[in-house]
Parts: C-alpha cells; structure tokens; sequence
C-alpha cells in the first residue's frame, strides 16, 4: 500500500486549463481494448437487419473491382505482357478501397460517437484507430478475393509479395494522417462531412487505379511540375508499391515519385496527429 | 499524514453562448464571413453571444475515502464539475490533482449498442468504462446476477424494457473497481427497488476504502449514502461539510419558492377579525426552507394582521390536501387542545410538525380561522407547497410515490 501512496503523489493527474498529459501515448495504449471492442462494435452492427448480411462484404469489392477492370479497358491503359488485366486492376482497387474507408471512417468517427466523447473519458484517438481496424477487415476479406482471382489466372507472385505489409501501412498512415485531420475538423466545422466524399470521387482519378503510374511517369508530354504534383499525392507510393509486391520487376517503382509520395504520407500524418491532439480537449465542448 | 486524493485549486469554466445559433458546431461559412468582414474594417456584428461561467474559483478537497455529495439546483454546475473531474472536458483556468484511477458514470448505459444483445453491451459498455476484457469476464456473472436478465443475455437491447435497459447498464458501472467513483444523478431513471440496489451497491463500493462522489436531487439518497457534501450555486462553491448541515442549508436557501402571499386575495370568507397576509415554510430555528422534507422538522408559518382590539378564543386550522384535492390532514388548535382565550397583539402563527410524515410531492392547504365562535378568515385552497424526499427511517429508503402519502414510524417482528 505505501507504494502505491507514494507513487500517486509522485504521479497524480493534473487537471489544468490545455495541460497535455505526458502520459497520453500511454493511456492511449491501456485503452486499446476499447479500440477493440469498437471496431468489433462496427463489424458486428453492420450487416444487422440485412438481408444478405456479410455476403455484402463480398460483393462490394467485387463490384469495385468490376467497374475499375472496365475503366482501364475502355481507356486501353497499359498492361504489361503477362499480367492479366482484372489482377492489375485488382492490386490497386483493393489499397484503394482500404484508404477510402480507413479514411472515410476515422473522418467521421467523432461525430458519429458524440454521445461517448460528451459521457466518457479515453484518448480520443481511439475513435479513428478503430474504425482503421474495421477497414483491415474489410481489406482481408477483399485479400481473399484477389487471391481467387490469382488462382484462376493461375498466377504467382513473386518473393516481392512479403514487402506488401510494408505498403499496407503506408496506405494506413496516409487514411489516418488525412482522417485525424478532418475528424477534428468536422467537430467544430460539419462542412468537412461534405469534403470527404468529394475527395474519396476525386482521388480516384488522380490515383492509379484505372490506370498505372507508368502512364505518367513515362509520358514525355506531361511536364515535370505536373509529374511532381501527381506524385505529391500519397496513395501512389501505396498502388505503385502494391503492383510491385504483386507483379515484381514487370512493374518497378519509379523512385523519385515514390519517395515524395512517401514523405507526403507522413508529412500528412505528423500534421493530422499534431492538429487533432491540439484540439482534442475542445471536442466535448465543441461538437 | 495523507494526501488528498482529489484536490482543486480556483477550478473554473467558462462557455461563451451564442444566442442565435442552433447547432453548438460553427459552420465555416460563418467563420469566412466574419474573417472578412473584420479584413474590411468592420467589426462582426457581436452582441450576440456572452460568456457564461459554469465553474468559478471552486476550491476543495477530498481525502481518500469519503463518500461526497454535490448538492446545488439545475444549472448550479454539478454536472460540469464531474467533467471536468474526469477529464472529458478542459477547464477554462484553476487545477486540480487526481491521486488514483478515476471512473465515471454521467449517463446510464453511454454506449450502449441497440442492435447488440446484452451479453454483447455488457463487454462494450465495460471497454468503454475503461475495464479490460479479463476484468469484465471475471465479473461477468456478477453483472448479470445484479441486472437480472440473464435470460435475455442474447436479447438485443433495444427489445429490452427500460427498466432491465437501466439495470443492465448500472450494473456494469457498479462493478467497476476504481479508487474513485464519479456518479452523475443517475438514479432518477429507475424504479425504486432499482434506487436501492443502487445506493447499496454504491454504499459497498465505498466501504471498500474507495471514494466516491455523488450527484443526486435525491436528498434521502444523498444523506444515506454520503459522508460529507458539497453545495454548489451558480458555479461557485456555497458550502462544504457534513452532509446534514449542506443539505438543510441547501433546502433552505434554494429558493423563496415556498413564500404564499394572501393578503390580497379575494376569494375569501369570514368577518376579517384576522386576515392571513403570507405563509412559508421554516425550519425550527426560524430559517427559510423552499420545501419541506419528510422526516425533517417543519414550520408552517402564517403571518396574519389583527383588526384593533381585544382577539378572544383564536381558533386556527389548516387542511392539507394531495394533488387529487383529497383532505389528507387537518391541523388544528381545537384538536392539539392548545387553546389561545386571548390572541391579543397576534401577528403570526407557527405550526410545529417534528418530523414531516408527507412524503415526496405537492400538497394544497386551505386556511380558517375563527375568533370568538366567529369566522374570521377562511381561504380556500389558498396555496401549495412541496415535500422533497428525505430519510425517514435512517435507512435512506421510502415508499414508492404511488404507496401512500404519510410515512410513520413503525416496526415488524416475526414470531
């Protein structure tokens, strides 16, 4: 007993107008159980009351999929020898589904859980954190169905395939970084509620995900600035690296690009946590 | 010599209200149209927000141990304070220290999932209350046992009745096992079987050593549970002592809710040799209390004026009555055998009740008097008053509000 006394004096809660907890990291990870149950919250509500329950789990991606193989068709983007069409179609649809709704969730994770941050007290950013944890499932039931598909084509990817955690955590951080940012946003000004979608529409044009970053790299007509400004956009890096986890050398990552579209993820990240964690005392007042 | 537990320094939060927005979130139109308007020189048409201080210069602590109770009207900043307490929200200035792992309960069932059945909500509702899986498993059986609903365990929620919906959800709050035990009025939601399995478990929580602080509008809870209490008014600490004495203070300074005046009205008889002007309420030290409280002493006081002259046989009768205008009691001088043959000079008349037998509610009262075998004044239903919950039996326990209107003492054996 006396040392747990004489720890609490050493180490009490302060309370004091925009005190920042030294021991935020800390409680964020004792609550991550909490992180837990949420996402599983999430799963385990989703599919009540539908008819055809997590068949839709299914059949989204596959629809996705679907409309995206038809887009690079029509437009004749290039494929390179080899490599059936629905499968590079397929390795940028499935990262790009996961950033959508990693993104689109964590964005929308405070307001829809006002009641919690107003009654309770935890790390807010538990919030975001697991709603990313409930596109992961999403994203490995969505693995699955690639994994079909590699079969029926009767392709194997090769040793690159182990550096796909790699770029699965890059799409993450770039679907946080982004997401913490206008979750904290969306609880003073709503209108971030209307941005995230034109964004999820928007990104998928600038994004290669119809097409392949070759077409934009490679293209002598398309000047350097614009080059640059493409590869600004982080969720490059992750279908780029996606294709090389999946089709190695046939598709090898153009550097330069990489790297930028690394650095913007993680300039993103550093941004979204910094801004989130300065407003976070204000959420329960304000939202 | 031992730390306090909980101690707050010039505690403070201020809101800035908005008066003629709807929603509390800002649209960032607003926020674009004000930007511009202060770039061309003009200053955003003000005025029509102000500052509101919810907490103000709160100061107090508290020892490990103590069972606290916050007392204070709507909007006194009770339920800020807990807030703040538990981190949800930042105060606007002041401090305050925590010594030990704190939980709160502002809301039954935060969290709560309708879609989900009660087995699920019990392991939701515990990670959100800040207990790991393993602590909820080991308690597991314990919560459904104090909910009683296990055989709806795998019932969605929201096909519960509300009464096992509040259980369900206490009794996961309840088995928490915190060093501090924050309680926002959550036993307004409930029957009263409910409130005393509440205030029970509340009472072994914090026999175990533990703190706990504890909201109500329920006095009769509030002196059964709590060792000390704390009275707030508009923000700002009032009084902070034994629960007793912050509650009486309470009672009586809450409001002049209880003052009736009379002398203007009309619609009465008698030949006016006395005339009733006001009626209050006091307690027996002659102080102002806004209602009575069953089982505390209370003084209905009459202030009356005389007409010059002699005042001979003064005969003087209340007649209570419940809200359904049913005659519940009759307090009179004739049946207490406390003859006044001469009243000469009189200005007021107390009626002493030791320990008020109404239970909670509002009661009407008519007024009569007679002097010398003649009526003098008679008002009929001249007012009401109330009666707020109050422990009775030492046991912090009354009767359900639909059994009965008087409490007595009285005692069982069983041979």
């Amino acid at each position: 007993m006396a040392i747990i006394a004489s720890d609490r004096m050493r180490d009490p809660i302060i309370i004091a107008p925009g005190a920042t907890s030294g021991r935020y990291w800390r409680d964020l990870f004792r609550f991550r159980s909490l992180l837990g149950f949420l996402a599983w919250r999430d799963v385990m509500v989703r599919y009540k009351q539908t008819a055809i329950g997590v068949s839709w789990a299914v059949i989204r991606p596959l629809l996705t999929l679907g409309a995206m193989w038809f887009v690079g068709w029509l437009f004749g983007s290039t494929v390179p020898k080899g490599i059936p069409r629905i499968l590079l179609v397929a390795a940028a649809t499935l990262p790009w589904q996961l950033f959508a709704s990693a993104f689109d969730g964590s964005a929308s994770s405070l307001i829809t859980n006002t009641n919690l941050i107003t009654k309770v007290f935890f790390p807010r950013m538990v919030l975001p954190l697991s709603t990313v944890l409930v596109s992961l499932i999403d994203f490995a039931i969505a693995l699955v169905i690639l994994l079909v598909l590699m079969l029926l084509h009767a392709y194997l990817p090769g040793p690159e395939v182990l550096l796909m955690p790699v770029f699965l955590l890059l799409a993450l951080v770039a679907a946080l970084g982004a997401g913490l940012f206008i979750a904290a946003l969306n609880v003073k000004y709503r209108d971030f509620r209307y941005v995230v979608p034109f964004i999820i529409q928007f990104g998928v044009y600038v994004t290669p995900v119809a097409f392949s970053s070759q077409d934009i790299y490679g293209n002598a007509a398309i000047p350097e600035a614009m080059k640059f400004l493409y590869a600004c956009n982080p969720m490059v890096a992750v279908i780029d690296g996606f294709r090389f986890a999946l089709f190695g050398g046939d598709l090898p990552i153009h550097w330069p690009g990489f790297i930028t579209s690394v650095a913007a993820s993680l300039v993103l990240l550093g941004l979204g946590i910094r801004y989130f964690r300065r407003t976070e005392k204000g959420f329960a007042d304000t939202i | 010599m031992s730390v306090p537990i909980i101690t707050a320094e010039g505690l403070g939060k201020k809101f800035i209200l908005h008066h003629q927005q709807r929603e509390r979130y800002t649209a960032l139109r607003d926020v674009i149209g004000i930007k511009a308007r202060s770039l061309i020189g003009r200053r955003p048409t003000g005025g029509s927000s102000r500052e509101f201080w919810a907490l103000k210069d709160l100061s107090f602590t508290i020892d490990e141990g103590d069972r606290v109770g916050i007392v204070g009207r709507n909007g006194a900043g009770k339920s800020t304070l807990l807030k703040v307490l538990s981190r949800i929200v930042d105060p606007t200035e002041g401090r305050a220290e925590i010594r030990g792992r704190l939980a709160s309960l502002l809301e039954v069932g935060t969290g709560f999932h309708p879609e989900l059945s009660g087995r699920e909500n019990i392991y939701l509702n515990g990670a959100i209350l800040g207990m790991s899986r393993f602590e909820i498993t080991a308690k597991f059986d314990e919560i459904v046992d104090f909910a009683e609903v296990e055989r709806f365990l795998d019932t969605p929620v929201k096909r519960y009745s509300s009464g096992m919906y509040v259980r369900l959800a206490f009794a996961v709050a309840a088995h928490l096992e915190p060093e501090i035990l924050v309680v926002d009025e959550v036993l307004a939601v409930g029957d009263a079987e409910f409130q005393r399995k509440c205030i029970g478990k509340m009472k072994e929580v914090s026999s175990g050593g533990r703190t706990v602080l504890f909201v109500s509008h329920n006095m009769a809870a509030i002196q059964n549970l709590c060792t000390s209490a704390m009275y707030l008014s508009h923000g700002r600490l009032v009084m902070k002592g034994a629960t007793h004495e912050v509650v009486s203070e309470y009672l009586r300074s809450a409001e002049k809710g209880a003052e009736v005046h009379l002398a203007d009205r009309p619609d009465r008889q008698g030949n006016g040799m006395v005339r009733f002007t006001d009626f209050s309420l006091e307690d027996e030290r002659g102080g102002p209390l806004a209602s009575a409280q069953t089982g505390s002493a209370v003084v209905f006081r009459f202030d009356l004026i005389a007409q010059p002259g002699k005042l001979k046989n003064l005969h003087l009768a209340m007649g209570i009555d419940d809200v359904h205008g049913q005659r519940i009691l009759h307090l009179s001088n004739e049946t207490t055998g406390e003859i006044f043959p001469d009243a000469t000079g009189c200005s007021r008349v107390s009626v002493h009740m030791p320990r008020c037998p109404l239970t909670p509610g509002s009661y009407g009262f008519t007024l009569f008097s007679r002097v010398n075998g003649e009526i003098a004044d008679y008002i009929f239903n001249a007012g009401i008053f109330h009666v707020e919950a109050g422990d009775f039996f030492g046991t912090g326990r009354l009767p359900e509000s639909d059994q009965g209107a008087f409490v007595t003492a009285h005692h069982f054996t069983i041979s």
